[in-house]
């Protein structure tokens, strides 16, 4: 084999400056933009989650006063959801890869895409102002009537830079629904799309339904605060309630554009790496349908609580065991997919196994709060929180950083440091664990959520999730590392590091600005790992 | 695709009138008791005037099947929200229960 050489022209060196940023285009820069401001979120963000897992080392409130305590947990949900979680895998690695899977020069709207990030960025400044100006203490579900008639704090602020980033995230869905439907390379129908493409167009029509509901929603407390509407106020003939119904008419969705692209993350990396077609692919491919269809009927699992009728409570616990099933679907056909491929183990993959355990271990708990009886003793427990950051930090970040090791060569063109790249994901999954699973136990012997003291028979498990906390950061931050590193001194990737099938592979790395030269006629099948395939394109 | 309807500016105001006349008949509607059914009416109404704007202001009624499709789908996901909440409204009364102080 000879030895790659980096390619003089490409995406990067095809413009310099700053503005040649600002102004780009190009679907491959807005990717990195989002990667850049995203990741300063992500920071941001984690420096709260400090802040919370410090106090939390001791019993007594001794770190922060409690208002500042709220202040943090609220601060910490809110960046992590609406600044990092839904925009992360979509607007970084679809953007990018979303056009160069389908054979595409970009997607169908350049100049809307580029405005979805400016839009972004504009919601990010409303809430870095309401941090600024004293912070906000609601929770990252603005729960009424505390939203709307107590706290003094920024909610306005906040709530509108989250209803501004929703625009955003319309906008990107918007753009991928189009994109897929009419930019793909002729001959490329459906069912040879990467699962990768199939997951973000589940994701993006939840994006463009559901994400109109919640800022309508924001809209409606904000008014109730400043005009006194009363929509959320039973004095005056609103309920509360009703802002649950519609928050999670949205929210349960959205936990769903976080984990759906990361799941069509893991499809990618699990067929290259075990050198197969996915098992079971039309189901798979189905399956994400499936999951945001059901996604939009079971919401209420989280107000089992807060007063809707046990009559109603019932059919939405009986719908919330039926989502699981897609998401298992999943599960057991890359399960079926490993099975007597070849297994390997390159930085990618640990995360991918990484992600395995974690995500099935959120799913199931998920299925613990689904039901009635064990929920009342569950809610608003720890028991909660390490449900969905199983699933949310154990499932879509795993995914996401999997993702972000698996392109990342096609992305800059050269290899980061394999040691340190394992070394990182081992730390992530170790870490994650000691961090979260305490907290189930916690959960389930009565620790409730959003305090900042808690009874001393609680301390050890505390000291335990605080601690695992630090070497999970520390997992985070060596990617940082070496990856900035790799960007000049790594070795150069070649095309196809991997020698993974897709067609976004076919591009040189980092690909040139329109990706391809001519627009790919022989459209491979989805996960065509033939041997006599490997064998003519060489992969290895 | 390409081939842009283009409306005549009397359909415009056939329909600007229509809303109108709506408008003011949700007005009146709201001087009569209708007990359970007042939201009922408002609802209807403005379902009414929202179908009008769509067919015609926003021209989904020249506009292809898909985009019609598109336009029934996301109705079936509004009716969902109100399904599904409705489920717990519609409910509320069948428990017996004494609220606190009574
Ligand atoms: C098998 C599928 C799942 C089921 C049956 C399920 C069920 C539940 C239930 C019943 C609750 C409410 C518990 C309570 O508050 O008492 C809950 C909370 C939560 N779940 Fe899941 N879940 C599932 C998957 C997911 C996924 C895929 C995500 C995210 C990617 C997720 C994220 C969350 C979040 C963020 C909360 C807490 C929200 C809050 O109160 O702040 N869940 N889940
Ligand atoms: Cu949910």
């Amino acid at each position: 084999m000879e030895t790659p050489v980096y390619p003089a022209h490409n995406y990067l060196s095809n413009g310099h400056g700053l503005k040649s940023w600002l102004l780009t285009k190009d679907h491959k820069r807005i990717a990195i933009l989002y990667l850049i401001s995203i990741s300063a979120f992500f920071f941001l963000g984690g420096l709260f989650a400090v802040g919370i897992r410090l106090e939390l080392t001791t019993p007594q409130g001794d770190l922060f006063q409690p208002d500042t305590y709220n202040k943090f947990f609220t601060l910490h949900g809110v960046i992590m959801v609406f600044f990092f979680l839904i925009p992360s895998v979509p607007a970084v690695l679809g953007n990018f890869l979303i056009p160069p899977m389908i054979g595409a020069k970009d997607l169908a709207f350049p100049r809307i895409n580029l405005l979805s990030w400016y839009i972004y960025v504009i919601g990010g400044i409303f809430t870095l102002f309401a941090i600024v100006a004293g912070g906000v203490d609601t929770g990252w579900t603005f729960y009424t009537p505390y939203s709307s008639a107590s706290s003094s704090t920024n909610v306005a602020a906040t709530a509108l830079g989250v209803f501004i980033a929703g625009f955003s995230s319309i906008l990107t869905g918007l753009n991928f629904i189009v994109t897929i439907h009419r930019m793909r390379a002729p001959g490329l129908h459906w069912f040879k799309l990467p699962l990768f493409v199939w997951a973000h167009y589940a994701t993006s029509l939840i994006q463009v339904l559901g994400t109109p509901v919640v800022a309508i929603t924001i809209v409606m407390v904000f008014a109730e605060r400043a005009f006194g509407f009363g929509i959320f106020d039973p004095q005056r003939g609103g309920d509360p309630v009703l802002f649950q119904h519609l928050f999670w008419f949205y929210s349960h969705p959205a936990v769903y554009i976080m984990i759906l692209p990361a799941l069509g993350v893991i499809s990618e990396i699990v067929s290259t790496f075990s050198r197969k077609r996915i098992f079971g692919y039309s189901f798979v491919a189905f399956s994400s349908l499936a999951i945001a269809v059901f996604g939009f009927i079971v919401w209420a699992h989280h107000m089992f609580v807060a007063g809707i009728t046990v009559y109603a409570a019932m059919v939405f616990s009986f719908l919330s065991f039926s989502v699981a099933i897609p998401s298992a679907v999943k599960v057991f056909n890359w399960s079926a997919t490993l099975h007597r491929g070849s297994l390997s183990f390159e930085a990618p993959m640990l995360y991918v196994y990484g992600f395995f355990g974690l995500f099935l271990i959120g799913g199931l708990t998920g299925l613990f709060l689904a039901t009635l009886g064990t929920d009342i003793h569950l809610h608003d427990t720890y028991f909660v929180v390490a449900h969905f950051h199983y699933i949310m930090v154990g499932g879509a970040i795993m995914g996401y950083l999997g993702g972000i090791h698996f392109w990342w060569p096609k992305m800059i063109g050269r290899m980061y440091s394999e040691f340190w790249s394992r070394i990182s994901a081992i730390l992530v999954f170790v870490g994650f664990n000691l961090t979260f699973f305490p907290q189930f136990v916690l959960g389930y012997m009565g620790m409730p959520r959003r305090y900042h003291m808690y009874p001393d028979e609680f301390q050890v498990l505390n000291v335990l999730s605080s601690g695992g906390a630090a070497v999970l950061g520390l997992g985070y931050l060596l990617p940082v590392i070496y990856l900035v590193y790799s960007i000049k001194y790594g070795e150069v990737a070649g095309n196809n590091p991997w020698g993974a099938s897709g067609l976004e592979w076919r591009t040189q790395s980092p690909p040139l600005t329109e990706n391809f030269l001519e627009v790919p006629t022989d459209i491979p099948e989805a996960y065509e790992y033939t041997p006599k395939v490997i064998r003519e394109a060489k992969l290895v | 695709m390409s081939s842009v309807h283009v409306s005549p500016l009397s359909t415009y105001l056939t329909i600007f009138t229509a809303l109108m006349v709506l408008s003011a008949i949700t007005v009146g509607a709201a001087f009569v008791d209708l007990g359970s059914l007042n939201p009922v009416v408002a609802l209807a109404i403005a379902g009414l005037k929202a179908t009008l704007v769509i067919l015609y202001f926003m021209h989904v009624k020249y506009s292809s099947r898909l985009t019609k499709l598109t336009v029934v789908l996301s109705m079936f996901f509004v009716a969902i929200l109100f399904a599904e909440t409705l489920m717990d409204y519609a409910t509320r009364g069948w428990l017996n229960y004494v609220p606190m102080g009574q």
